[in-house]
């Protein structure tokens, strides 16, 4: 996640000594998911039920992620929900002092399911919209009536006094209802909707070219964004990961690689950020066999790109080296075919027009999805 | 909008939002929906008496005393700090007398 506030006391960490200590954790559950997002981030292999970690496992993760420093805990997944030991993961969180989010599509689950996480203790539901229409989102998620049961999801999470925040990928198909994204929100009485554009990786990379936005989609939704935010002060926050291949700079990318988060994947590996298995020179730790904190200091792979001494000249010697940290490592690595290179985004990058060309080659592609699934069919799921 | 909140109203942390001290960093933070606050150390104070039982006058009065402070600019401070924090959405005063601060 990248809207962590930086924290202002900043300065007064010492610049090199310790690695810093990271505020939020994405736990991936489980990979099983009801809806088939072809933007979905989840990698193309997904992790099976069999080898999902089981509860006593996940329990101590969080014990040793309160330790190590963490503050807020994203539950998700795939489908968080699936996982029927949910509630006591919760609250365990709340006893070791971890703030829970749920981020949850919403399909399959119950008031009486809801209630339960509720009282559990959950602090914040992060639900998931496909598209702003029943059509679009059934469309989206290859679900039929997912709509109808976000909503009755949404309106639930609000009747048990929960913040709500509204969640919506954008893409070349639904792009054009930003507007109505946030109507759905405000409708839903949620507090935040978060609008992120599609980020090509897992999934979302085999369906890049159905994905694509024009350049002109892609401004056009700024402005509407900008529009809304200062309209919408106080009532609503709109938080948007705009995508950086149409722009001068790269984004900040998790705001450093293993600086402020770390994720932990269905089987317990433990990553930078939830693409970094896409870099294949990069060996994972798993919390099977190792403790977070030990991952988190002395892993290979959250040391490959931790602070700026990795960067290529380009970016060693740039004055925004603290600001983007070089852009995203899996982006470089996607475009450049070099994770320790400067990020194809950044216009200073030799590669900048190649990876613009590439954009707009994409955003004439075919609109047909390559559904998220498992390769066979999972018969334990 | 320099909201003025009634002094009779009782605020408190709305849900989703937690005081915590942050043992690692040696801090006290307040966490809310995908967001990590660091209140400065008068913030600290004013939300550590955000309980949903005192009134805004009762906090107020307590920390004048406590800082031995004027009361007049100890109201200002706490009144500008949680109208700014109510217009996020970060607290809920609950007002028992109907004033002209709505909102
Ligand atoms: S992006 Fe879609 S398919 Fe992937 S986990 Fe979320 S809801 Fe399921
Ligand atoms: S050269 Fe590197 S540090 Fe400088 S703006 Fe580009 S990506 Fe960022």
């Amino acid at each position: 996640m990248s809207l962590i506030e930086e924290p202002r006391s900043r300065v007064e960490v010492p610049a090199r000594p310790a690695p810093p200590i990271p505020y939020g954790m994405l736990a991936e559950l489980t990979h099983r998911c009801p809806l088939q997002c072809p933007y979905c981030s989840n990698p193309v292999e997904l992790d099976r039920r069999n080898v999902e970690l089981d509860t006593e496992t996940w329990l101590r993760v969080f014990s040793e992620a309160a330790k190590l420093g963490v503050l807020q805990v994203h539950l998700s997944g795939g489908e968080p929900t699936a996982r029927r030991d949910l509630e006591q993961m919760i609250r365990h969180c709340v006893d070791v002092g971890l703030y829970t989010n749920l981020i949850t599509a919403g399909v399959g689950v119950t008031p009486e399911r809801l209630q339960a996480i509720s009282d559990a203790g959950i602090d914040h539901v992060q639900l998931s919209f496909q598209g702003a229409t029943a059509e679009m989102t059934d469309k989206v998620s290859n679900f039929r009536g997912a709509h109808e049961r976000k909503l009755a999801v949404g309106r639930e999470v609000r009747r048990l006094g929960l913040p709500l925040t509204v969640n919506s990928v954008v893409h070349r198909a639904n792009i054009h209802q930003i507007p109505d994204f946030i109507e759905l929100a405000l409708a839903l009485d949620a507090r935040r909707i978060e609008i992120a554009h599609s980020q090509y990786y897992g999934w979302a990379l085999r369906n890049r070219g159905a994905l694509m936005p024009t350049r002109d989609q892609v401004f056009w939704a700024l402005d509407v964004v900008e529009e809304a935010r200062v309209r919408l002060k106080g009532v609503l926050t709109i938080d948007a990961v705009v995508p950086d291949y149409y722009a001068k700079y790269p984004k900040p990318c998790m705001n450093g690689w293993g600086r402020q988060s770390l994720n932990v994947t269905p089987s317990g590996k433990v990553l930078p950020c939830h693409a970094a298995e896409t870099i294949p020179s990069l060996d994972f730790w798993n919390v099977r066999e190792h403790s977070l904190t030990d991952v988190w200091l002395n892993s290979p792979a959250f040391n490959a790109f931790r602070g700026t001494d990795w960067m290529p000249d380009l970016c060693k010697s740039c004055e925004r080296k603290e600001i983007d940290w070089g852009g995203c490592r899996c982006q470089a690595m996607a475009i450049a075919g070099d994770a320790a290179a400067t990020d194809p985004a950044c216009h200073l990058s030799p590669l900048h027009a190649d990876l613009l060309a590439l954009a707009e080659a994409d955003a004439e592609g075919s609109d047909i999805y390559d559904y998220r699934r498992y390769f066979q069919p999972d018969r334990a799921g | 909008m320099t909201a003025t909140l009634a002094a009779t109203g009782v605020p408190k942390l709305a849900r989703g939002v937690r005081l915590r001290h942050d043992e690692a960093r040696g801090q006290w933070v307040l966490l809310a929906p995908e967001r990590v606050l660091n209140p400065d150390p008068v913030a600290v104070e004013i939300l550590k008496k955000v309980d949903g039982a005192r009134s805004i006058d009762a906090i107020v009065d307590e920390l004048a005393t406590a800082f031995t402070v004027e009361r007049t600019t100890v109201a200002t401070d706490v009144d500008a700090f949680l109208s700014g924090l109510a217009e996020k959405g970060l607290i809920e005063v609950t007002s028992p007398v109907i004033g002209d601060a709505a909102s």
